[in-house]
């Protein structure tokens, strides 16, 4: 029925609100969670340029010479490093999850254990995959 | 028995409509699903990149088009984007509350996830067949 909605302003009295994030001393794993999300949506807007990629490399030499002179311009690469950790970071954020869908590694240690291995697995996994990748281009021509 | 029923309804009409009770889990077990097989396909992804560095357009070319490569790259990308498009639809409704907005802006993950993954898949498929 549309009287069970109230016009604004004419609502009942306002009412205590159960306390929201501002509330809380902002925790390891608090933090790794809304990096979660903010990664996620990063990727959301990193796929354009795996679409980019696949479609110079589709389309001919001048279109990859173009993707490839951006990718490997200085902005370029901090794009990508930062595409290569968030990727990185969310897979193992992931792992984290499905952890806690089995129903384990909610304990105060495991938790804290769980979100650290996290964050320094996806930099050092990034640094090591620059590393691999720098050494396969011939020392970052 | 309440002496004076608010219904005439039977407890069956009430819930017809609404789905079965097994069906409301749907987007959190994809959600998974895909997210347990990106796993798998992202380490694939990235060894392929990996291994692409470097090279100019022809091997890059010839390599992405290569059965094995496309084939894990095709079911790389249509399983993130469809990750992609049920995880960015959790974040819209959980921060967007005006109705009009919430809809909009659904219908248009919907329209991005569909045009950047059809138009990686493309070009996977033309490199594979080298049209």
């Amino acid at each position: 029925m549309a009287e069970a909605k109230f016009p604004s302003g004419s609502g009942p009295a306002a009412r205590p609100l159960s306390p929201h994030l501002s509330a809380y001393r902002l925790t390891l794993t608090m933090a790794m969670s809304i990096v979660h999300r903010i990664t996620g949506g990063a990727l959301y807007v990193g796929s354009l340029l795996l679409a980019w990629w696949l479609l110079a490399a589709a389309s001919g030499p001048n279109a990859y010479a173009t993707f490839q002179s951006a990718a490997s311009s200085f902005i370029g690469r901090i794009v990508l490093f930062g595409y290569t950790w968030a990727l990185i970071h969310h897979m193992l954020g992931g792992l984290r999850h499905l952890v806690w869908d089995t129903g384990h590694g909610f304990g105060p240690a495991e938790r804290e254990w769980l979100a650290r291995a996290n964050l320094a697995g996806s930099i050092v996994l990034t640094v090591v995959l620059w590393i691999v990748s720098g050494y396969l281009m011939g020392g970052l021509r | 028995m309440s002496p004076r029923p608010a219904s005439m309804r039977t407890p069956l009409g009430r819930v017809l409509g609404y789905g079965s009770a097994r069906s409301g889990t749907e987007h959190f077990i994809r959600q998974r699903l895909t997210a347990i097989a990106n796993i798998p396909l992202t380490i694939g992804a990235v060894l392929i990149v990996i291994s692409l560095i470097g090279h100019n357009q022809a091997a890059v070319a010839q390599i992405l088009g290569s059965t094995l490569v496309a084939i894990v790259m095709l079911l790389f990308i249509i399983s993130t984007f469809y990750h992609m498009k049920i995880g960015m639809q959790v974040i819209i409704e959980d921060y967007v509350h005006d109705e009009g907005a919430k809809y909009a802006l659904l219908i248009l993950n919907t329209f991005f996830t569909i045009t950047v993954g059809f138009a990686s898949i493309y070009a996977i498929l033309r490199l594979s067949f080298g049209v």
